[in-house]
């Protein structure tokens, strides 16, 4: 893993009073997609900016393609692509345009970038709107524009920040399955989410970061298996019936409470469940489920992902 | 594919902070005329206003005035006496515009500065690019702004091809400033502060009548605004009346396009690479 | 507390459907509080505009004028012997609410459909679209009359005001802004985007009538074929309207042609209300 994409060692971003991030270290691997998991505000952006050449880290070291981004800034820049929180592609252009001039900053030739457009027009389902504006595509069309825009480089590595954020499901499936697709060639992503199911769909390796600090790190299985354990049931009371933790406890490996249910950690649901009906508690509904990377979360942090 | 290296730059280029500089500025002005394909009515329109401020001003307010001493002394046409002034208040005006609201537009809404710092650009390729972009447009209305005037028969020396470059440097002035302002807006609402700089310079500094309607005191208030200098500088050369004197006003707008641009460089890095 | 209806209702706790008028002030009270928050942020281009182009033109060049190797003859026979400033300002106070209706009825109509979206926000509730035009409409009525009169007290200070007609003036000046405010807001409200429309309106409809209706001199000044552009332009007839009450002294006919000039206002606010009004409604409908 020495000389993977992106090398940081206690890297640190301050805002002013306000450090975003606080001593971190990453490791990405060659053809990987690795995953940054954590709620608004935990650093995630700042660290993306970090390697995305386009913010001076405060302290620490870091490597981006094994160069340096305060000194090479624009050599990196010129090798990566960037998926930005928040589209912004330029509406005074068409579909096609916006791939062919965005391609033209990186220097590359007016037919290369033709064949290019057209390329990146397919892969992103666009051909039919190419030479429409920007403003009415809808929001997944947008998204997969900017990813396609953020591929004209034919980077090596591919950044995407929050990618998903504010589309709908079918929009959603459509663009994981893109994103496979360019790790089936070999791009290396690095992705941001608080979306717990993007985590466990995209990402290879992942770490979970709260309040500029790495929590925890791990393929979403290892994190799963190593924090939440196998099952969860979730129960909701009335409240003037909840029982207290002591009263679960007993019947199984932990107990988590949140302001409208209670989650039971163990290996075997069903059995826990048929324990707390045995022990005369009467919960008015009951789920058994498998665990996630927000019970993860919610072990590492003691709070919820999405409030 | 291999990606072209940046090209080697020159060595003045390599003062600046690493990476704020591509060398590829140009690439700004090619989306800005790309885009400007599908408004090209509208950017050529902006040639009309001064035309309507000559046509109404030149022949109404001129009915009321007569004829005004020219700079040396001799009486000339009022038309003759504010289109210069027209002129140069079109370059301000249209360099202004470019330089703060479009920016800031792209700078805080739209957020394509950003998009293209995510590529090996630099601010310093941005800011030159769409200074370049504020100078072909102020280059296009003064070229047809000085054929209205040559129509007229309000050319009346060969100086006045010379107001065209000088009309230039008036904009990349203007729109040095005007980036650097830019900057340090934080809303809308400090545009304000853009239209109440601009429209008292438009109404004042001797577009529209001599120097000589002032007390003294105002008149050395006048003479400090970078406008007044545009207006005697275009109105020595399409009049005819060249001097020594003119060089001074043209430093005035040497300085200011470096001041402007030295810190609109070093703001714009500041604010989009956080 | 309950958040959730308990059937207790306090005195004024109960919603209703407003009446048509009432409707239509719950809108304007909307831009009335805002308005209070904000106002600084239109000063500048309601009041210290006009002023600076008072004090350019009406103070300025009019000491110009009365320098002039004439002293200021030629002047006065285009004014009809009253001071430059005189002539001026009731013309200025009609172009300046033209110029603010214009403004208030394109970018913050357009933001009321489309980024703010505050319309329909208001359309949710049972305040109707036809009563939001109005509302819109009746608001920048009223700024008008309020800029205006500050801008009044101005002119009188710079001694711009020669008598009580310059109140006369003023409503001129606020119905030529009316006319002007309800085409544009019945224009706006058909835009997806500002595109290129509303740039396209200010440079070739609003810039043009500024300088063609007879503000800053009489209209026969112009070049022949420019005149014609006068006799459509709200802003002249607004213009000659607010000129004739603040100086008084029509001439013969000269109640007839006061007559002409507010019946065509009237007419073109008439329709742009009515356009204002369908075009709201069909767009507000969901």
């Amino acid at each position: 893993m020495a000389d993977g994409p992106v090398q940081a060692r206690g890297l640190r971003k301050r805002f002013g009073e306000f450090e975003a991030v606080r001593g971190i270290d990453v490791d990405v691997a060659q053809g990987e997609v690795f995953g940054f998991l954590g709620p608004n505000g935990a650093g995630k952006s700042s660290t993306m900016r970090m390697i995305a050449c386009v913010s001076p880290r405060s302290d620490g070291t870091l490597q981006v393609l094994g160069l340096d981004p305060d000194l090479q800034g624009p050599r990196i820049r010129a090798r990566i692509g960037v998926v930005p929180q928040q589209d912004n592609l330029d509406n005074e252009l068409t579909v096609r345009e916006n791939l062919e001039i965005y391609g033209r900053y990186f220097g590359l030739s007016r037919r290369h970038v033709k064949a290019r457009a057209a390329e990146l027009l397919e892969f992103a389902q666009l051909t039919e709107r190419a030479d429409d504006a920007v403003e009415p595509l809808s929001g997944g069309m947008k998204r997969r524009l900017t990813i396609a825009r953020s591929l004209v480089n034919d980077p090596e590595l591919l950044l995407l920040d929050e990618p998903t954020t504010g589309l709908d499901p079918q929009a959603r499936h459509l663009l994981w399955e893109r994103l496979y697709q360019l790790k089936r060639r070999g791009v290396t992503q690095i992705i941001t989410t608080h979306y717990m199911d993007e985590a466990e769909q995209l990402c290879d390796r992942l770490v979970v970061m709260d309040g500029g600090l790495i929590v925890a790190e791990g393929t979403p299985a290892e994190l799963i298996r190593r924090w939440a354990g196998r099952e969860v049931v979730e129960l909701r009371f009335l409240p003037e019936r909840r029982p207290s933790v002591a009263e679960l406890e007993p019947h199984v490996d932990r107990v988590e409470e949140l302001p409208d249910r209670v989650l039971l950690y163990t290996s075997d649901g069903e059995a826990a469940q048929s324990a707390v009906h045995r022990a005369g508690l009467r919960p008015e509904s009951a789920l058994v489920r498998r665990s996630t990377l927000e019970d993860v979360f919610l072990r590492l942090t003691g709070r919820t992902l999405v409030d | 594919m291999t990606l072209a290296d940046p090209p080697r730059l020159p060595v003045l280029v390599r003062l600046l902070p690493a990476g704020s500089y591509a060398g590829r500025s140009r690439m700004l002005l090619l989306r800005s005329a790309t885009a400007a394909r599908r408004t090209w009515l509208v950017i050529l329109s902006g040639f009309a206003e001064p035309v309507f401020y000559l046509i109404a001003m030149g022949a109404g307010l001129g009915s009321l005035v007569g004829s005004l001493p020219g700079p040396d002394g001799v009486p000339i046409s009022y038309a003759a006496f504010i289109a210069p002034g027209l002129l140069a208040a079109s370059a301000m005006n249209g360099a202004v515009f470019d330089s703060t609201f479009n920016v800031f537009f792209k700078l805080r809404h739209s957020k394509l500065y950003d998009a293209m710092l995510a590529t090996p650009l630099g601010p310093v390729d941005i800011a030159l690019g769409e200074i370049g972009w504020a100078l072909l447009r102020g280059g296009l209305y003064a070229s047809g702004f000085l054929t209205v005037m040559a129509v007229a028969g309000l050319l009346t020396s060969p100086w006045a091809l010379l107001a065209l470059p000088a009309a230039l440097l008036v904009a990349f002035a203007f729109a040095a400033v005007g980036m650097a302002a830019t900057s340090f807006m934080r809303s809308w609402q400090d545009f304000d502060l853009v239209t109440l700089a601009v429209l008292p310079m438009f109404l004042f500094a001797t577009t529209f009548f001599p120097l000589s309607v002032y007390p003294r005191w105002l008149q050395l208030v006048v003479e400090c605004l970078p406008l007044f200098h545009a207006v005697e500088l275009m109105r020595g050369l399409t009049t005819g009346v060249v001097h020594l004197g003119l060089l001074g006003h043209l430093a005035y707008f040497v300085v200011m396009a470096l001041i402007g641009l030295a810190v609109a460089g070093r703001r714009l890095g500041a604010l989009l690479l956080r | 507390m309950d958040l959730v209806g308990s059937g207790r209702v306090e005195s004024g706790g109960r919603a209703y459907a407003p009446g048509r008028v009432h409707g239509v002030l719950l809108v304007v009270e909307h831009f009335w509080r805002w308005y209070r928050r904000n106002w600084r942020a239109t000063a500048v281009s309601s009041v210290l505009q006009p002023l600076l182009f008072l004090l350019a033109f009406g103070v300025g060049f009019g000491s110009l004028l009365a320098a002039g190797p004439d002293g200021g003859a030629r002047a006065a026979e285009a004014t009809g012997g009253a001071p430059y400033l005189v002539w001026l300002a009731p013309a200025l106070l009609a172009m300046s609410a033209v110029q603010s209706a214009a403004f208030e009825s394109t970018y913050p109509v357009l933001s009321g459909f489309k980024w703010q979206r505050i319309y329909f926000a208001m359309t949710a509730t049972p305040v109707s679209g036809a009563q939001v035009a109005l509302g819109h409409l009746t608001w920048v009525g009223c700024k008008m009359l309020l800029t205006g009169g500050i801008y009044v007290v101005i002119i009188a200070l710079f001694g711009g005001v020669a008598s009580a007609g310059i109140l006369g003036s003023l409503l001129a000046a606020v119905l030529a802004g009316a006319a002007v405010a309800s085409l544009i807001t019945a224009f706006a409200a058909t835009r997806e985007d500002e595109g290129t429309a509303f740039n396209a309106i200010f440079r070739f409809v609003i810039v043009p009538m500024t300088l063609f209706s007879g503000t800053f001199f009489p209209v026969d000044r112009l070049p022949g074929w420019a005149q014609p552009v006068a006799w459509i332009s709200p802003l002249w007839h607004g213009t000659e309207l607010a000129r004739a009450a603040a100086l008084g002294g029509l001439a013969p006919g000269g109640w007839a042609l006061v007559g002409v000039h507010v019946a065509y206002l009237l007419v073109l606010l008439a329709v742009g209300v009515w356009l204002a009004m369908r075009l709201f409604t069909r767009r507000l409908a969901l």
